[in-house]
């Protein structure tokens, strides 16, 4: 089990309020995703469900029981940090091991658990080696495999993958979902990169200056788009959003249209544009057009195969039925 | 140093220093080697060649000898021991976020500018004086016998003066590693169920591994030549009489020149021999 419950968790120091009160409900086996910029406050409210530390104001409760006040390790839950926190002076072993000698287990228990965790992420040839002779995608399955033989109620996640190179995050990315396919334990997980919160999540949180933006399912998300904010961070390459004089044709502050519902026309279209830079990534090709009395440049996706260069002029039409409005608050417009 | 040329002029250019340096330490040590072979007595105007090993045999058969290297050995395990788990502890406590951290911390290392002999001096008479020492008096508010700490404790009396000089250079080195270890590790091993004693000896303690070894190390080299302390406190009487302050009373008080250099040469072999030791058991720490 572990369904997790916050009910009004503020979180200040000092004099900083760096969450305001927020309610939150995290379903058993779900993958919850924490998204947002840098300093939104996704990690301390990570740290805040772990444990790490105090809440402030509000309750956070963990099946059903009130888990404010409890120690870290008396909540059941187990945490893979951002720079692993691996012991350097323990090997392998001993270091997936160690929660399990802490909780007091036999030493067969402990041998039967290690091996069957070493299995599941393919560490058995390294069980002896100190985290120091290991590579970092490797560190980072010890670090998982420290979390899983606890059988905890929950993961948690504090941007696990920064650390690693490009490829090694889609190889991890994809481990860390089969995993929790497999296990179908409820996992938490921090990050400020939205694809990994796109492809890994049943439940996305965005969170802002420590407020929930949204909570939905990724393609809720990506295709409902709560507010500016949402719209503009859920995507890649951003949602184009458009102020000014455009905008108010469609009686709104601000609209927003993702660069692959605007189709690339021949002879006319709605707005016409200069290209500016391209990048071929072969299966498709973004533009960056400007265009006349828009503020920013719009992002464009064609085909790989279009052949369009700097300085030609360009036909964009959006897909009506695509496009986002936004009012002055920044909220949508049904 | 890239080039044959570069080498060669690195060489010529570093060689006035490596010759004085030579020069330096070879100098003494060639005479010293070189006197405990005579019978080098200058109050009696005896300096007669070729004693051979005499004096070395004289020294090391002399009843003094033995009873000297014990109390040597004793006095450094002592201090070593005080320093490192006093250290260790003191060290733990400066690393807590505390009011006005910076100024304690600088009070802290205030006994290790003091100067031995002062330091001893400061204790002898205002700490270990059966009459008016702070600790004399302590014992009398308590209700309790006053003790002379320097003829009835001599020895634990110098470990201690000598802890105390050390403490702050043990406190120091530590408190750097404490600082260093990873906040994460510690909040993992939190999470993983370790108590605060569990996360010390499981996290701390091995983090502290190195620089312990390194203080270890540093501090036997200097503990091994303590003298000041011994001088002003009690002048080697009461069984204080180290290694060092033998050799003292050989060259000084016996004005015996050549017992005095043989007895230091024995002295450095057995420094080295500690040395050596040392390196074997705790030097492992410094690899990796």
């Amino acid at each position: 089990m572990g369904r997790i419950t916050l009910d009004k968790v503020r979180k200040a120091f000092g004099d900083v309020e760096v969450i305001p009160p927020l309610d939150l409900r995290i379903e058993d086996g779900e993958f919850v995703v924490f998204v947002g910029p840098s300093g939104c406050g996704k990690s301390t409210l990570l740290r805040l469900i772990a444990g790490l530390e105090d809440v402030t104001d509000g309750e956070i409760r963990i099946d059903g029981t009130d888990a404010t006040r409890l120690s870290p390790s008396k909540r059941g839950l187990a945490m893979v940090f951002q720079s692993y926190a691996l012991y350097p002076h323990m090997s392998v072993r001993k270091n997936i091991a160690f929660p399990l000698k802490m909780a007091g287990l036999s030493q067969d228990q402990i041998d039967a658990k290690v091996d069957g965790a070493a299995k599941v992420l393919n560490l058995d040839s390294y069980l002896d080696r100190r985290p120091g002779q290991l590579s970092g995608g490797q560190r980072q399955r010890v670090a998982i495999g420290r979390a899983i033989v606890r059988e905890p109620s929950a993961f948690l996640f504090d941007e696990p993958l920064s650390n690693l190179d490009a490829a090694l995050r889609v190889g991890m990315r994809l481990e860390i979902s089969e995993l929790h396919k497999r296990l179908a334990t409820t996992m938490i997980y921090v990050t400020h990169d939205q694809v990994e919160a796109m492809t890994m999540a049943d439940k996305i949180v965005v969170l802002n200056a420590g407020r929930i933006e949204q909570v939905g399912s990724p393609l809720d998300l990506y295709r409902a788009p709560r507010n500016v904010f949402v719209a503009g961070f859920i995507g890649s390459p951003k949602m184009n959003l458009i102020t000014g004089p455009e905008a108010a044709k469609h009686n709104a502050q601000t609209i927003g249209i993702r660069p692959e519902h605007l189709a690339v026309t021949d002879g006319s279209g709605t707005w016409t544009g200069k290209v500016g830079v391209s990048e071929h990534l072969g299966s498709d090709t973004f533009f960056h057009v400007t265009v006349e009395g828009f503020e920013t440049p719009l992002t464009v996706r064609a085909g790989g195969e279009v052949s369009l260069h700097y300085g030609d002029t360009i036909h964009l039409t959006p897909d009506p039925a695509q496009l986002h409005r936004f009012d002055a608050q920044g909220l949508r417009i049904a | 140093m890239a080039t044959q040329h570069s080498r060669s002029a690195a060489r010529v250019m570093m060689a006035p220093a490596v010759f004085l340096l030579l020069v330096w330490m070879l100098v003494p040590l060639i005479l010293t080697l070189w006197f405990s072979t005579l019978d080098y007595r200058p109050m009696r105007g005896t300096f007669d060649c070729c004693e051979g090993l005499g004096n070395y045999t004289r020294f090391v058969t002399s009843s003094a000898f033995l009873s000297s290297v014990v109390t040597t050995l004793q006095l450094v395990g002592g201090v070593l021991l005080i320093t490192v788990i006093g250290g260790i502890l003191l060290a733990n406590l400066l690393d807590q976020p505390i009011w006005g951290q910076g100024v304690v911390r600088i009070l802290v290392i205030a006994p290790f500018f003091v100067m031995p002999t002062v330091s001893a001096l400061v204790w002898k008479n205002m700490f270990m004086n059966p009459v008016n020492g702070l600790f004399a008096h302590l014992f009398k508010a308590l209700g309790l016998q006053p003790i002379d700490w320097l003829s009835q404790a001599p020895l634990f009396s110098i470990i201690l003066i000598v802890s105390w000089q050390w403490l702050p250079f043990a406190t120091l080195i530590l408190l750097t590693a404490i600082q260093s270890l990873d906040s994460e590790q510690m909040e993992a091993a939190e999470m993983d169920g370790a108590g605060p004693i569990s996360r010390f000896y499981h996290m701390t303690l091995p983090h502290l591994a190195r620089s312990i070894t390194v203080v270890v190390l540093i501090q036997t080299i200097f503990l091994l030549s303590i003298f000041a302390e011994i001088y002003v406190t009690t002048g080697g009487a009461f069984g204080t009489r180290t290694l060092t302050y033998l050799v003292y009373q050989r060259v000084i008080e016996s004005q015996n020149v050549g017992l005095g250099s043989a007895g230091g040469i024995i002295a450095v072999i057995l420094a080295n021999i500690v040395a050596l030791v040392l390196m074997r058991v705790v030097g492992k720490n410094l690899d990796a």
